[in-house]
């Protein structure tokens, strides 16, 4: 090789190696976004396959009160008025101000569970005993910790409380199973009090274990 | 005296009992226990006195061992001696996590040596869950603290939220009242009697820690914490904030202070320590 080509060569491989260090954080951004994007479409493929409970625009408008986190003191649950049209049945009701829930605050950073959870069932026992039924996400997902498993709970029980007073007491599932903890913290192998009027042995309205 | 009476329905031992009464072991200990509830009511001396010429009467271990309730029978003051820790998580459950590599489980122990420490020079007795990185059960954690007579539970862990720095102590939420007329307390609702007390010590330590550590609330919380739930004794759960904290110097630098805080809380509660030995005479 002459001494012509392998100059050549040298400035083209260098030419080469400036053009991927600058082009290679281009691309992971591009990458990062689409894997987003992916996630989101997911997110949204899932909620609607799992969610047959739409808003009915036909039901009343009610101010529905959503407990999110307070946006002063981020240790607490605070009620947001949000206007729904909610169905007047107990378990179409629960579910719609669930999926609000689940759907989060207008400021993400006051949400209290994790984007990708789903509601895939939702019943409630003759006794008012509520049985909510979320995907996996909801324990993977959540800020491992006993604040924020509390404040999950807290949210869902004292929203169901605003909203649905037939529902006292929720059971929460993962998957269809029983689990013993949210995320390695919270206990939900019992029962939480939600219609503290209907059951009076709890104190709190939120973090209260009823009977098994 | 403690009878763990979780895997009694899988030995085969009582099969027709269900899982978490003993009837047998039971009528025994009620049998010892309401004997010496009536050398304790007949005698002239102090609670103490009484229990401790009554080695057989289950102190301390109210429900797990199945003492029937009475009004009497109370130990005040000075018997608290050893502090169950429990670092949680460990093994495979790496418990929160953080930037750059920032483990729960990891972090957790550390703060275990500094709070031992602290313990240790006010004169308590330290009974560690876990020392390195295995990860023993909630009932195996709690059935080291229902074990030991005299004691106090904590358990420690790292949140992955909240404001970096501030530190929280929970205690468990209300449970279900025990109905049960034999005095029997399920496994699973050991803490059930202690709640009073648990609030007290909980409400100590967290005073401390408030002090120390700006932004900390200056009363604990409550919450169904899992870990609580089976614990016979006074238990609360402190929480430091957080794994979000950019350095995990940021975290060591608290472990002194919340060592310092939870010793002094733990002193301070031992004046009103009560050692209950029936389930129905608790405040």
């Amino acid at each position: 090789m002459t001494e012509r080509w392998k100059v050549w060569l040298i400035t083209g491989l260098t030419a080469a190696v400036i053009a991927a260090a600058i082009y290679a954080p281009v691309l992971r951004r591009r990458m990062k976004r689409a894997a987003r994007m992916q996630q989101q479409s997911e997110e949204q493929a899932r909620r609607e396959l799992t969610q047959p409970v739409p808003i009915n625009p036909g039901d009343p408008r009610v101010k529905a009160k959503l407990f999110w986190l307070s946006d002063g003191d981020n240790s607490v649950v605070a009620p947001v008025i949000v206007e729904l049209p909610l169905s007047q049945d107990a378990v179409l009701r629960s579910k719609q101000v669930l999926n609000t829930l689940l759907a989060g605050p207008v400021d993400a950073e006051l949400r209290t569970l994790p984007p990708d959870a789903v509601l895939l069932a939702f019943y409630i026992l003759p006794d008012g005993t509520a049985i909510a039924d979320f995907s996996e996400a909801l324990a993977t997902s959540i800020p491992s910790g006993i604040a924020s498993e509390q404040l999950a709970v807290d949210s869902m029980a004292r929203t169901l409380e605003a909203n649905v007073p037939q529902v006292k007491r929720l059971k929460i599932l993962i998957h269809g199973q029983e689990v013993e903890t949210l995320a390695g913290h919270v206990d939900l192998t019992g029962t939480f009090v939600v219609n503290t009027g209907a059951v009076s042995m709890a104190t709190s309205p939120t973090a209260a274990r009823a009977a098994d | 005296m403690l009878l763990d009476v979780r895997n009694i329905e899988r030995s085969g031992f009582f099969p027709l009992l269900g899982s978490t009464f003993v009837l047998f072991a039971g009528a025994m200990i009620a049998l010892a226990t309401q004997t010496s509830s009536q050398t304790q009511q007949s005698s002239a001396s102090p609670p103490t006195a009484a229990i401790q010429t009554n080695p057989s009467t289950p102190i301390g271990q109210p429900g797990v061992t199945g003492a029937p309730p009475t009004a009497a029978g109370r130990t005040q003051g000075g018997g608290l001696t050893i502090v169950v820790l429990d670092p949680a998580h460990g093994g495979t459950d790496l418990g929160a996590r953080g930037g750059g590599g920032m483990r729960e489980s990891e972090i957790v122990l550390d703060f275990a040596g500094e709070v031992r420490r602290a313990l240790e020079q006010q004169g308590f007795q330290v009974v560690q869950t876990r020392q390195g990185n295995d990860n023993p059960s909630f009932d195996d954690r709690s059935a080291m603290a229902n074990a030991q007579r005299s004691a106090v539970f904590v358990t420690l862990h790292i949140s992955s939220t909240g404001l970096p720095g501030t530190v929280r102590v929970y205690v468990n939420s209300d449970l279900p009242a025990v109905t049960d007329t034999n005095g029997f307390i399920p496994w699973d609702r050991a803490q059930a009697p202690f709640l009073a007390l648990s609030r007290k010590y909980a409400d100590l330590v967290q005073g401390m820690l408030a002090q120390r550590f700006k932004g900390s609330p200056d009363a604990a919380q409550t919450g169904t914490v899992r870990q609580l739930r089976t614990t016979a004794a006074p238990a609360i759960a402190v929480e430091v904030s957080s794994v979000t904290v950019n350095d995990r110097s940021d975290l060591d630098h608290m472990a002194a202070g919340v060592g310092d805080a939870i010793a002094r809380g733990t002193v301070a509660f031992k004046s009103s320590y009560v050692i209950p030995n029936m389930p129905g005479a608790l405040p």
